[in-house]
């Protein structure tokens, strides 16, 4: 059906996306969420870091709309800067595990044999070390080493380096499950015969084939790294005040709990905001890509 | 004789909860726990062995060991090669002292024979002293904090199965309606909470405002309500989708239409037969669920000043505390490794069919 109209496979794919109602909801959501990020020096209403001393703990009012922090700064503008950084390390440590994930396991996949099961023991092992250990281990090695003064940067690549070292694992076993089963079609037995060699095979004609489930995963590991990169700030292992992302707000929400609950509030509202849509938009993508679940 | 060990065993972990509830102590408590230990050993010979399951069971068992047995080496090899170590301060010690430290915890000694030592104490089941708590012992460190970490995760293993499981059932049988919406939209929130806003919300609500439950501490069952509650908010989610999905999947399957076409009820269809070919999914993922949460969570442990094992996870490793590092991680992977093996069990008592080699 989809040949008689010309329709490619992500064409028909994406049309089947936005009818779906959640999805197109949270696709605008996360549009807006990024757009708001990337311009977050000319969007917020205040800098980040100026305090209005006189209005300290303010709730939600005028002229500052969620109300002050302890130090009189904006929650607004500090939850559009946290917006910059806990959206720029979700997507960037994505990919960059995506990559790495893909990379492994189509080699895993493709040679099979003893390179395959080394190389999976390797991932079964990265599985049963805790993850939260793996996780504040490699941002104690990184942070060992002074590569950077600007504890921002310091920060911000310590983050980086340890979601990319844990989320490339579940990425790698998926790729290489899929690559097991592609392996044995027709087309690729047909490009083996005319002499193609394994690198163009497995870019050309696998992994096109399996696109659909590794954007899947990419939109369900964006929000788990969100999640991640506030959950190391919340706790104190991430960026550091007077820098601004989702988890240093809440942190700083939670020592006043007890008399300004609002100062929590917004943080994990925007957070959870952002981890539904990219969560309803991946359960879409599914959906969207293999019809036959959806038509049950 | 299964079914009445099963039954007999369901009881007493039913037991074991209210004593713990009713915070009783003494003689009851001793007999119950050693009454369903064994039971749950006969339980497994049991199945086992009406499994035929045996020779698998020993290969797996000896497998886990192995794995452990790797964690360790690798965890190890790992914590002596990274750079740094954990006696370096900003204030620069006495070479006397710094030697002396090294001596007394081997550090001097060439990596191989560090090593040696270790895992011979290992296989004694002396996991070594912190670097960190002078004079502790980490399995001191664990045995004081692995209790509370194991009640709030066991506690919140069974609000997320008691809840979840019905809850993707209701709303898989109720497919396309409204109620199925609502359901998964309860369901995806449930997943995307995070417990630093759940966990907040609850303290406002029921500590600050209604003085109904105390904001922090762990001194009884009132202090539990609020920990296991948020934490078992998210593997509930995560469960009501993973059965609701699994469930639409067997419905389709050729022996439900079978099922239905002999004039069974709508009932007896669902609970009998879809419900249980339908878990197999859900155990699946228990292994690292049970995992993830007998072990603690720091965030929570925090949040609600829970006694618990969470904490020692970010701080030994900030504090480069090596063995404490070690025997939590090897913790870990063994209470991995066996719930892994649990749910292998698990399989062939829900499934039959499944023949484990």
């Amino acid at each position: 059906m989809s040949e008689k109209q010309g329709n490619s496979l992500y064409k028909d794919a994406f049309k089947r996306l936005f009818k779906n109602k959640a999805a197109l909801i949270s696709t605008i959501i996360i549009v807006v969420t990024t757009f708001i990020a990337v311009f977050a020096e000319w969007i917020s209403p205040f800098s980040f870091t100026k305090q209005d001393v006189g209005n300290m703990y303010q709730s939600f009012g005028y002229p500052h709309l969620l109300g002050t922090d302890g130090l009189g700064r904006d929650m607004l503008s500090r939850l559009i800067h946290g917006a910059q950084v806990s959206m720029a390390v979700g997507f960037f440590t994505s990919i960059v595990s995506l990559v790495m994930g893909i990379i492994y396991g189509a080699i895993s996949g493709w040679f099979g044999g003893w390179v395959d099961s080394l190389m999976m023991r390797f991932v079964d092992l990265i599985y049963a070390i805790p993850t939260l250990v793996l996780l504040i281990l490699v941002m104690v090695i990184f942070n060992s080493f002074d590569v950077f003064e600007d504890p921002k940067y310091k920060a911000l690549t310590g983050i980086f380096l340890a979601l990319t070292v844990v989320g490339w694992v579940g990425v790698a076993r998926l790729v290489r499950g899929q690559v097991l089963q592609t392996k044995e079609m027709l087309y690729v037995e047909a490009a083996q015969s005319i002499g193609v060699g394994s690198f163009s095979i497995i870019l050309r004609h696998i992994l096109p084939n399996i696109l659909g489930p590794i954007i899947v995963t990419l939109t369900f590991q964006i929000p788990a790294n969100i999640l991640f990169e506030s959950f190391l700030s919340f706790i104190g292992l991430g960026l550091q005040p007077p820098y601004s992302s989702w988890g240093v707000l809440a942190n700083d929400g939670w020592r006043a709990i007890r008399t300004y609950p609002h100062l929590i509030i917004s943080p994990g509202v925007a957070l959870y905001i952002v981890i539904l849509s990219f969560n309803l938009l991946g359960d879409g993508l599914r959906d969207a890509f293999d019809p036959q679940l959806k038509n049950r | 004789m299964g079914r009445i060990v099963g039954y007999l065993l369901i009881y007493l972990i039913l037991q074991t909860i209210a004593l713990d509830l009713l915070q009783l102590d003494g003689l009851i408590v001793d007999i119950t726990f050693h009454l369903l230990w064994v039971t749950a050993l006969v339980g497994f010979a049991h199945v086992i062995v009406k499994q035929k399951m045996s020779v698998f069971v020993l290969k797996r068992s000896f497998e886990a060991l192995l794995t452990v047995f790797v964690i360790a080496t690798v965890t190890f090899l790992l914590l002596r090669t990274i750079p740094g170590g954990p006696f370096d301060s900003d204030k620069a010690l006495p070479p006397e002292i710094v030697a002396n430290i090294n001596a007394k915890y081997n550090l001097d000694k060439p990596l191989i024979q560090q090593y040696l030592i270790y895992i011979t104490d290992l296989f004694r089941g002396d996991l070594g002293y912190s670097y960190k708590y002078i004079g502790r012992s980490v399995s001191d460190i664990i045995a004081e904090s692995f209790p509370a970490s194991f009640k709030l995760g066991f506690y919140s293993l069974i609000i997320a199965y008691l809840f979840g499981i019905p809850l993707g059932l209701y709303a898989a049988a109720r497919h396309n309606t409204w109620w199925d919406s609502f359901l998964m939209f309860i369901a995806n929130s449930g997943v995307a909470l995070p417990s630093f806003l759940v966990a907040p919300i609850l303290i406002i609500i029921f500590s600050f405002w209604l003085h109904w439950l105390p904001p922090a501490l762990w001194d009884g069952p009132i202090y539990y309500i609020m920990p296991v509650i948020t934490l078992g908010i998210r593997p509930a989610a995560v469960i009501a989708r993973l059965t609701r999905s699994s469930v639409l999947d067997v419905i389709r399957s050729d022996f439900i239409r079978t099922a239905k076409s002999k004039g069974l009820s709508e009932k007896v269809v669902l609970y009998k037969h879809v419900l249980r070919n339908s878990l197999i999914p859900v155990l699946t993922m228990s292994g690292p669920l049970i995992a993830g949460l007998l072990s603690g969570t720091f965030v929570i442990e925090i949040i609600f000043a829970v006694p618990g094992m969470g904490k020692h996870f970010v701080q030994s490793v900030s504090n480069r505390d090596y063995p404490l590092i070690l025997g939590l991680t090897l913790l870990y992977s063994a209470i991995l490794v066996a719930a892994n093996l649990l749910v292998d069990l698990l399989y062939a008592i829900v499934d039959p069919r499944i023949k484990l080699s």
